[in-house]
C-alpha cells in the first residue's frame, strides 16, 4: 500500500514535469535553442493565477486563461526581444541570454511580488482527496487534473504538429531552417508561434505545480525546470512523447529514490539519471539517433 | 503564589532603598541601545530594530519613575542590521559615554559588535541575537532569548514535561544550519527524556513533501518536530492534511509567521505548537500592562523582540544592583563587574524567570503557544 502510495506521488510529480519538459522540447526541436527562462515563465504564470485568486477574486477557469494569455504575451515579447537578434550568433550566446533571462524574470518577480513565501490557494483543482480500496489508497485530484491535463496536451501537440499547417512549418523549421525559408515559410513567426505554445503550456503547467506544491517564491520555477529539462533529455529532447514518458519516470524516480534510499539524496538520484543516461544513450529514451555528415 | 512572594519581597526591598537613599541622588548608569532602527543596504530588519528600542523605552521609562537606586539613561544607535555600520554605531555610543550596550538586536551585527567589545572589555547583553556564534568565545556577552540550537534541547524538554507524545518525527532541511542545528540538540535531549524517535527525514527543496509526511504517517509518530522556518512548514501542514493525518506539530520561533503567509489557509495551523516566551494576547497582569503600555505609546502591538528588549534593561538594573555599578566606573571596570554579577542573579521578565551561566547562555522555563482560531494563545 505504502509502494502503491509512493507510486502515484511519483507519478503525480513526474506529469508535472512531463507537461514543463513539453515546453523544453518544442522549444528545443523546433529553435534548436535552451530555453532556460522556461521554468520562470512558469513562475509568473503561477503568480499571475495566485493575484487573480487571491487579490481580484476572479474564478479558478478565468485565473487560469488570464495566466496563459500573460505567459503567452510575455514569450513571445522574450523571443522577440531577446533570442531573434541573436538567431544567427553562437549557440551559446543564445544559451547564455537564456540564462540572463531566467534571473531578469526572477528578480522582477522579487521587486513586484517580494520574497515572502505565498501559499497557492485552494481551488477545484486540489480541494479534495478521492479514497480508492476503502481508503487505504488516496489520490489527490491535483494529481488527477494533471495527468489528465499532460495527455490532452501532448495529444493535442502531436495532432498540432502533425496534421495542421502551422505545425507542418514547425517540423519543417526543424528539420532544416534554410531550407524552410526557401519553400516560403516564415521562420521567425514560426519561432514565435513555438514559444507562444511553449508559453502557454508554462502557465498550465505552473498553475498545476502550484496546486499540488503551494508554495510560491520567486524561485519556485527554477528547480522544477531544471528537473523538467533533465526529464525532456531523458526522454530524447525535441520529442513530444520523449518528454511525457522522461517526465513520469523521473518523478517515480525521485520518490522512490527518497521514500526507499535517502530523502537526502533525492535531488542528486534525480541528476545522477540524467548522467547515465547521457553516457548510455546520449539521444534519450526516444530520442532518433543523429549522423553528423561530414 | 510564589509571584505575590517576589513581588512583596521585591516591594520590601524598594522601600528599604528609599529609605537608605532618600538623601542621594539616584545613580545614573548610560545604557546605549543598538539596533537597525532603518532599513540598511544589503536587508530591511528596522522593525526588529524599532521593537528592541521601544520595549527599552517602555522599561526605563518605568524604571526612572520609579525613582529606585539606579537611573538609566538610554541612547540609541542605528546600526542598520549592517556589519560595517555597526561597528561606527558602536563607537559613537562610547564616545557618548555609554557604560553598558543593550544590544545589538540581530545577530550578524552582534558578532562583529561583541568582538570589539571583547577586546575593550565592554558588557553586552543582547535582547534577541539569537544565532549561537554571538556569545561563542566571548565572556562579556549575554543573550534574553534562548540561543538557535537550545531551542531543540527545550523542545524536547517541553514536549515530554507536557506528555504531548511519545512517538515524535523529525522533519528537517539538512542544507541549513539553523534547521541541522536544532534537530541536533533535539535528538541528543530526546534519548534522556525518554523520547523515541520514530521518522527522521529531510528535505533541501520546499516542493514536494508527500515523502517525508508519509514516512511520519506510517510510523504512527503522534508529534511531529519541524526546526524549520514558516515557508516549509506551510506545505508540510497541506500535506499531511491532504493524508488525513493530524498529529500534533510543533515548531521553533522559525514557525512565527505562518499565519501570515498569503493564501495559507490557517484553519490548517489550528492545534500547531510553538516555541515562543512571549505572546501579546497572554492574560498574565505584566504582559497585559506591558502590552498597554507600548500600545499607547507606539500604536501597534509588540512582538517577542519588544518584550525581550524589555527584559533586557531590568536584568541590566539587576546585574547593576548585584554588581554594586557606580555613575564613575569605566567601561571596563563595570564590564568585570557585570559578568562576575550576572551569573548571580535571577530576573522574573516577561519572558520567563532567567538565570545565565558563564558562557552567556540563558536558562528559563521553556513556554510553547498553541494556534487557536488563528491566534497564538499559551495553554496553561
Amino acid at each position: 500500500m505504502i509502494f502503491l502510495n509512493n507510486l502515484i506521488s511519483g507519478i503525480g510529480l513526474g506529469s508535472i514535469y512531463a507537461i514543463i519538459a513539453l515546453g523544453y522540447t518544442m522549444v528545443y526541436g523546433i529553435a534548436k535553442m535552451l530555453n532556460f527562462a522556461h521554468g520562470d515563465v512558469i513562475m509568473v504564470g503561477a503568480y499571475i493565477a495566485f493575484c487573480s485568486l487571491q487579490y481580484w477574486g476572479l474564478p479558478p477557469v478565468v485565473a487560469i486563461l488570464l495566466a496563459m494569455v500573460v505567459c503567452t504575451v510575455m514569450g513571445v515579447l522574450i523571443e522577440g526581444l531577446a533570442y531573434r537578434p541573436l538567431r544567427q550568433a553562437a549557440s551559446l550566446a543564445v544559451l547564455i541570454t537564456a540564462i540572463g533571462m531566467s534571473y531578469l524574470l526572477q528578480n522582477l518577480a522579487l521587486l513586484i511580488w517580494g520574497a515572502n513565501t505565498k501559499s497557492f490557494p485552494r481551488t477545484f483543482l486540489n480541494s479534495s482527496t478521492i479514497p480508492l480500496l476503502g481508503g487505504r489508497l488516496s489520490i489527490p485530484s491535483a494529481t488527477l487534473f494533471t495527468i489528465v491535463a499532460n495527455v490532452v496536451i501532448m495529444i493535442a501537440l502531436t495532432l498540432f504538429t502533425s496534421r495542421t499547417k502551422m505545425g507542418k512549418a514547425m517540423r519543417c523549421v526543424s528539420e532544416d531552417r534554410g531550407a524552410a525559408e526557401l519553400m516560403g515559410i516564415n521562420v521567425n513567426r514560426t519561432i514565435s508561434l513555438t514559444f507562444a505554445i511553449g508559453s502557454g503550456l508554462a502557465a498550465i503547467a505552473g498553475v498545476l505545480l502550484c496546486s499540488s506544491y503551494p508554495n510560491l517564491t520567486p524561485t519556485t520555477g527554477s528547480m522544477p525546470g531544471i528537473k523538467a529539462f533533465t526529464a525532456a533529455v531523458f526522454g530524447g529532447i525535441g520529442s513530444i512523447p520523449g518528454a511525457m514518458v522522461g517526465g513520469v519516470l523521473l518523478g517515480v524516480i525521485e520518490i522512490f529514490g527518497k521514500a526507499y534510499i535517502s530523502t537526502e539524496l533525492g535531488d542528486a538520484i534525480v541528476f545522477a539519471v540524467l548522467i547515465i543516461v547521457l553516457l548510455l544513450k546520449p539521444t534519450g529514451l526516444l530520442g532518433k539517433p543523429m549522423r553528423e555528415k561530414v | 503564589m510564589k509571584k505575590m512572594f517576589v513581588m512583596f519581597l521585591a516591594l520590601i526591598l524598594a522601600m528599604s532603598c528609599v529609605g537608605a537613599f532618600a538623601d542621594e541622588e539616584p545613580i545614573t548608569i548610560t545604557v546605549a541601545h543598538i539596533g537597525p532602527t532603518s532599513p540598511g543596504p544589503a536587508a530591511d530588519a528596522s522593525q526588529y530594530g524599532q521593537a528592541t528600542l521601544h520595549g527599552a523605552e517602555i522599561a526605563v521609562e518605568e524604571i526612572n519613575a520609579a525613582g529606585g537606586k539606579y537611573r538609566i539613561e538610554l541612547i540609541h544607535e542605528d546600526d542598520q542590521h549592517d556589519t560595517e555600520k555597526v561597528v561606527n554605531a558602536y563607537n559613537t555610543a562610547l564616545d557618548n559615554g555609554a557604560q553598558i550596550i543593550l544590544g545589538t538586536t540581530t545577530s550578524k551585527p552582534c558578532e562583529v559588535a561583541a568582538d570589539l567589545g571583547y577586546e575593550e572589555r565592554v558588557f553586552f547583553l543582547t535582547p534577541s541575537a539569537s544565532a549561537p556564534a554571538v556569545i561563542e568565545g566571548r565572556d562579556n556577552i549575554f543573550q534574553i532569548c534562548f540561543d538557535d540550537y537550545s531551542q531543540g534541547r527545550v523542545s524536547a524538554e517541553y514536549i515530554a514535561e507536557h506528555k504531548l507524545g511519545t512517538k515524535i518525527a523529525v522533519i528537517y532541511n539538512n542544507s541549513d544550519v539553523y534547521s541541522t542545528g536544532i534537530r541536533d540538540s533535539f535528538i541528543a535531549e530526546a534519548a534522556n527524556r525518554g523520547l523515541e524517535i520514530v521518522a527522521e527525514s529531510t528535505f533541501t527543496t520546499t516542493v514536494d513533501f508527500s515523502v517525508q509526511v508519509s514516512e511520519a504517517q506510517n510510523a504512527g509518530a503522534d508529534v511531529v518536530f519541524l526546526p524549520m522556518y514558516y515557508d516549509a512548514a506551510a506545505p508540510i501542514l497541506i500535506t499531511a492534511d491532504s493524508k488525513d493525518y493530524h498529529p500534533i506539530f510543533f515548531g521553533v520561533d522559525g514557525m512565527d509567521g505562518i499565519l501570515t503567509v498569503e493564501g495559507f489557509d490557517t484553519s490548517l495551523a489550528e492545534g500547531v505548537m510553538l516555541l515562543t516566551p512571549f505572546v501579546a494576547t497572554s492574560e498574565d497582569e505584566k504582559v497585559v500592562s506591558f502590552v498597554q503600555k507600548y500600545e499607547a505609546a507606539y500604536g501597534t502591538t509588540p512582538i517577542q523582540f519588544a518584550a525581550d528588549a524589555y527584559d533586557g534593561i531590568y536584568t541590566i538594573i539587576a546585574a547593576a544592583e548585584e554588581a554594586g555599578i557606580t555613575a564613575d566606573m569605566d567601561t571596563e571596570e563595570v564590564c568585570e563587574a557585570m559578568i562576575a554579577a550576572m551569573q548571580k542573579i535571577t530576573v522574573e521578565g516577561l519572558t520567563g524567570t532567567m538565570t545565565w551561566d558563564e558562557t552567556g547562555a540563558v536558562g528559563k522555563e521553556p513556554m510553547a503557544a498553541v494556534i487557536e482560531n488563528g491566534v497564538y494563545v499559551f495553554n496553561d
